[in-house]
């Protein structure tokens, strides 16, 4: 690969880093340690893929979505079915490898945030599993939303601690987790779900999804013969993790187009938004340099998306990277629209997408008029709608 | 690089002044703007009557994560009531006017960044400010603005904490300029039970006296009364109070007097 990123210091292009107060340099470095340590051991990397084939379910189907490809009759459209791990979406893949890397440090206490409630529901149950103590911190709003995940994370044994401060989403989850992290650096261990943070944050979520990716590259070979690439990758991103995930496997592969598309909320234009990529300009939370909603003053804005998991005002810093370098193509896409995209997955193909995956879904109208018969498009389906059902008969 | 002469500046005169007294430094920490924009100036210059020797003026931040309850509190009063970079400036100028107490700027690095770096070292200097502390820049980080607050002749005061190694101490002291901040505690800021932080902090001050020995050393987090300074900054230069403080105001403001009750805390934080 010529692609090698990020440097020793974190940083993909001018974007990432370590802005954390001093008490938690000494923990991210014994982190990174451990971490490159995990990485090149042949062990660890089986005991982490063990686990995804026996208790996550991979690998993960590559569905031809023939129907949806009849309706724009244009180029052919495999989804990537993130929906069916264990738990409902992607963010397992990571709470899998992080949980490993944790006992491997012999930290006994997980903490974590969640936004959606699918990492915490990932972290959830991989604390179940391993029997280790689980705290996440979810803002009030954000379980309102998600009452299903709450409950499905106290079942597995999680404490679920609501956030109270500022937007009750998930920036304020995160600025909780953070604070607990910095008090209980000893024995805690922060299992953080996406793409962002400080390094190495960043990279480490990022090489425990691109199994996406990686399956991705081989099962479209198997389905479409040797050599055979997709002409277009198509992901959701709020913190960016599941469309790192599919993208980094082909981020050398120039002839392969990727989409990145994130929450415009009301629209891009209004200040009912979360696209960042759009409107942000550069700026500092949660430890790293990236885009980020923040008015002229520094003072971050809140979010908004009908998708608790794209409700978040920063992304991750590579992706900020890979938009300034004009390998990844990020566009907007409304509430409205990802509502639209929510029934066209469920009517013609009979899988109801989690309200976040339904952006990457919507983008289809614009796009698929551009592409030609024989093309491949790619749409990873990050998740599944049943935790949106309550947002969903709502908004209809 | 022009490099201004910092031998003039107000924190290297304030350490070098008591260098040899066995009074120990005060420094206060206060949210600009908290509890309200009009009482900032007053409360500053009441402090230094009142035996505060320092002052560090909180940024407000909307997203302070290494802050507890108190001073997350009192930065969101502080935004909603409209503080912006420049009106600190202003507040610091005024302040100048009438009094010579080392002012230190004190906040997270996303303000600084959206105001612009170059801008925002040149007019801290301009309106008479002494130094900075930004707790989010570690020394990995500190190219973002090392150079530029050099130039005008900003000290930039790093931290350590009970967890730094002694090496990175020594490192931290080499570059650290105007004093070292000690943080005393791991956690986030906020006034604690004088038992925890006593018990584990002995420790941590030695290997600071054995590490930082180029700089003055400042120590803070979960000070709240005279006792635990002179307790705690037995072995220290001075010390630094910042929830215990807010927290006074808070429950003070706005009552009839309720400056000199803050005033009179102040007092006895120094002297007891």
């Amino acid at each position: 690969m010529t692609y090698n990123l990020p440097t020793k210091k974190g940083y993909f292009g001018s974007f990432g880093g370590k802005f954390v107060p001093e008490i938690l340099i000494p923990v991210l470095e014994e982190l990174e340690k451990a971490y490159d340590s995990a990485w090149k051991d042949e062990a660890f990397r089986n005991d982490y893929l063990d686990l995804l084939d026996d208790y996550v379910g991979r690998p993960t189907k590559l569905t031809h979505a023939n129907r949806l490809s009849e309706y724009y009759g244009k180029a052919k459209i495999y989804l990537k079915r993130e929906d069916l791990c264990h738990t409902g979406a992607h963010k397992i893949n990571n709470a899998i490898g992080q949980i490993l890397l944790a006992r491997r440090m012999g930290k006994q206490r997980i903490i974590a945030e969640t936004g959606a409630g699918q990492h915490g529901v990932a972290t959830a149950t991989a604390c179940a599993k391993f029997g280790v103590d689980c705290i996440v911190y979810m803002g009030t709003e954000d379980m309102e939303r998600q009452k299903l995940n709450v409950e499905r994370m106290q079942l597995l044994g999680a404490e679920v601690r609501p956030v109270e401060s500022g937007s009750k989403t998930l920036k304020d989850a995160t600025n909780e987790a953070i604070r607990d992290w910095v008090t209980n650096v000893e024995d805690t261990f922060y299992i953080i779900g996406s793409a962002v943070g400080p390094h190495p944050y960043p990279m480490m979520v990022r090489n425990f999804q691109r199994i996406i990716g990686d399956e991705t590259r081989r099962q479209l070979m198997e389905a479409e013969g040797e050599g055979t690439l997709p002409d277009y990758l198509l992901a959701c991103v709020g913190g960016g993790s599941n469309a790192i995930g599919i993208f980094y496997p082909f981020i050398d592969d120039e002839s392969v187009r990727m989409y990145g598309l994130e929450a415009a909320g009301l629209g891009a234009d209004t200040d009912q938004t979360a696209a960042t990529l759009t409107i942000g300009r550069p700026g500092v939370l949660h430890g790293s340099l990236s885009y980020l909603l923040h008015n002229k003053e520094g003072q971050i804005q809140l979010a908004h998306s009908i998708s608790a998991g794209l409700d978040y005002p920063g992304i991750g810093p590579e992706h900020a990277y890979l938009q300034d370098s004009a390998r990844v193509t990020y566009a907007p896409i409304t509430d409205e629209q990802a509502m639209e995209g929510v029934k066209l997955l469920s009517e013609l193909e009979g899988i109801i997408p989690a309200l976040e995956t339904a952006h990457a879904i919507a983008y289809l109208e614009e796009l698929m008029p551009r592409t030609r018969e024989g093309e491949i498009v790619v749409l990873n389906c990050s998740g599944r709608g049943d935790k949106d059902m309550g947002t969903i008969s709502e908004y209809i | 690089m022009v490099k201004k002469n910092t031998q003039q500046n107000r924190i290297n005169r304030l350490f070098k002044q008591h260098a040899d007294s066995p009074e120990k430094i005060m420094s206060l920490f206060l949210t600009a703007g908290y509890p309200d924009p009009e009482s900032t100036v007053d409360l500053i210059l009441g402090f230094e009557e009142h035996g505060t020797d320092l002052v560090e003026l909180g940024m407000p931040f909307s997203d302070p994560l290494a802050d507890g309850p108190t001073i997350q509190y009192s930065s969101n009063v502080a935004i909603e009531q409209g503080i912006t970079m420049s009106k600190i400036f202003t507040m610091v100028r005024q302040v100048r006017e009438r009094s010579d107490i080392p002012i230190i700027l004190m906040g997270y690095i996303n303000p600084v960044l959206r105001f612009g770096i170059d801008a925002f070292c040149e007019e801290a200097a301009a309106a008479g400010v002494d130094g900075l502390i930004i707790p989010d820049i570690p020394l990995e980080e500190s190219g973002i603005m090392a150079d530029k607050a050099a130039e005008q002749g900003l000290p930039l005061v790093y931290l350590v904490a009970p967890n730094t190694p002694d090496e990175r101490m020594r490192k931290i002291d080499a570059l650290s300029e105007g004093f070292v901040y000690c943080v005393s505690v791991t956690g986030v800021t906020g006034a604690r039970e004088g038992e925890e932080v006593a018990q584990s902090v002995q420790r941590f001050i030695d290997r600071v006296k054995q590490n930082v020995t180029r700089n003055p050393k400042m120590v803070g987090f979960g000070i709240k009364s005279h006792e635990d300074a002179r307790r705690i900054a037995a072995d220290m230069d001075g010390f630094i109070v910042g929830s215990a403080l807010i927290d006074t105001i808070r429950e003070s403001y706005p009552r009839e007097g309720w400056k000199d009750e803050v005033f009179a805390f102040v007092h006895s934080l120094k002297y007891g």
